[in-house]
């Protein structure tokens, strides 16, 4: 496997830390005027999501991770595992709940997203930023209330709930920012 | 930065204005002083043998030259000839430096004068930063004083061991074995400078970050280099020795470069004979500092990139 040593350090890097693939984040390069210098690192842990610091020798250096960004479809869950396919090639991919987290409640069958593969298998799920997803139960809507700006709760197609304004009802299709779970407004019809 | 097709300035014409000011208020301070400008070489025959600092290499006349890391052995040798306190306001190279903080081609003031110990030489620094920087609050503090505030702990005599423990504690490294000067330069950089606020002097270094320093004694009893450091909001400005004179301790510090440099598998620059050859002639009592101008000038902006304060930055660095 390629290693990376501190000077090659990018942002956007995968590379090996603890045991686990990480992706580095900022790398910063702190030199007394006499004496060693160090590079200051901060990585994000692909496995947990974590943000840690670590800071190294100059020159020293990590095994690069093999860790791939891929385009992919949910297929379906059974129950143990969640199937994802390559539409490229095909190629299915079995994820487990780790893997999928909590990003899966944003994904029903048939949605893209992109999967990272460590070594070949799921690591991590991220749906795209804004998804538009069916209401599958809300309490009734009230007609008349769109200046208020109050909101309840609603459950989505895939189980995720949201805070959506008074006016709207089930079976209605809305649009979310899967980065804060946030309302973004009714989908474009 | 380094897009390759943007053509235009890295600074804005504000920031080059502060600049040209600066290097004028510099060349001021020196001349009412009675110090001669001296225009050294930047390319040389030699090298210096720190083991931390990588000299830019380059073929001229098919032979191997090195662009100075500063302008000290140069300015060294007119001392030793005779010609006074002299300071140099020029250009300085340094291989595998990068980043906000660092620049492969900077802009370094050094001077040495003649007579002076390292208290006199800080004390003539704060007046050249209260020039430049005015209104600053100034302090000098005692490398001792800022670890005991910080750790608890005497950096003189605190043990390998419980240094190593230190290092580890306070800060997430990616190694457990290091020499002692790695772990004093790992606490020093990412625990205490960042909190080095307004312009600070830190004096009465470890003895054995004494570079080309000569060794004394601090008030404690404790042996330390006649070294100091000026900070200016968390970043190093410069580092002032009371020069070490002793051409037989200054050859040995050189071979002990050379040797550490042989274990890591580094490349082993030779010793300026012409410089030995000085010092052996006598090097008259000073002191001396260097200081990085590009990053005065940061302070002076507020800039957070060194970029900020050169009307191009460089093509050749690796940042992120």
């Amino acid at each position: 496997m390629a290693t990376f040593s501190t000077n090659e350090f990018r942002g956007g890097m995968k590379v090996m830390l603890d045991g686990d693939p990480c992706s580095i984040m900022e790398n910063e390069y702190v030199k007394p005027g006499k004496g060693q210098a160090f590079n200051r690192v901060k990585l994000r842990n692909l496995a947990t999501g974590r943000v840690l610091e670590r800071t190294f020798r100059s020159g020293e250096s990590l095994e690069a991770a093999d860790v791939v960004d891929q385009d992919m479809e949910y297929l379906y869950t059974d129950g143990e595992f969640w199937h994802f396919m390559d539409p490229a090639t095909f190629e299915q991919h079995a994820a487990d709940a780790n893997a999928v987290g909590d990003s899966i409640k944003w994904l029903k069958e048939q949605d893209k997203c992109v999967v990272t593969l460590f070594n070949g298998a799921p690591l991590a799920i991220t749906p795209p930023n804004h998804v538009e997803l069916e209401i599958a139960e809300t309490d009734p809507g009230l007609k008349g209330d769109t200046a208020q700006g109050g909101t309840k709760p609603a459950t989505l197609v895939t189980g995720a709930v949201v805070k959506v304004p008074l006016f709207m009802s089930t079976g209605e299709v809305v649009k979310v920012d899967t980065r804060t779970g946030e309302y973004l407004g009714r989908a474009g019809k | 930065m380094t897009d390759s097709a943007g053509w235009q300035p890295s600074a804005s014409l504000v920031a080059l204005r502060t600049r040209a000011q600066t290097l004028h208020t510099i060349r001021q301070f020196f001349t009412s002083r009675h110090l001669l400008e001296i225009d050294v070489p930047v390319l040389a025959s030699h090298s210096v043998t720190d083991p931390s600092i990588t000299a830019i290499q380059a073929t001229v006349n098919n032979q191997t030259g090195f662009l100075q890391t500063s302008p000290e052995y140069f300015l060294k040798r007119l001392i030793a000839a005779g010609y006074g306190s002299v300071f140099y306001l020029g250009k300085a190279f340094r291989d595998q430096e990068y980043g906000r903080r660092h620049q492969p081609e900077f802009t370094m003031l050094e001077w040495y004068q003649l007579g002076f110990d390292d208290v006199q030489l800080m004390q003539q620094t704060l007046a050249l930063m209260a020039e430049l920087l005015p209104g600053k609050p100034q302090r000098t503090v005692s490398y001792q004083a800022l670890f005991e505030a910080e750790f608890g702990a005497n950096p003189h005599t605190i043990d390998d061991a419980a240094l190593a423990q230190l290092g580890q504690a306070r800060c997430a490294v990616s190694f457990d074995q290091a020499d002692r000067n790695t772990w004093l330069d790992l606490l020093f950089s990412h625990c205490l400078e960042p909190k080095l606020q307004d312009v600070v002097v830190v004096c009465d270094y470890p003895a054995s970050q004494g570079a080309l320093a000569r060794l004394g004694e601090n008030p404690q009893g404790h042996r330390v280099a006649k070294r100091f450091e000026v900070f200016v909001d968390g970043l190093e400005i410069g580092n002032g020795y009371w020069e070490l004179s002793d051409a037989d301790e200054l050859a040995q510090r050189f071979a002990a470069d050379q040797e550490l440099r042989r274990e890591r598998g580094d490349f082993v620059p030779a010793v300026d004979p012409q410089l030995m050859a000085a010092q052996r002639h006598g090097l008259p009592d000073c002191a001396g500092i260097a200081m990085g101008v590009d990053r005065i000038i940061m302070a002076k902006l507020g800039a957070s990139s060194l970029a900020d304060t050169l009307a191009f930055a460089t093509h050749f660095s690796a940042e992120p």
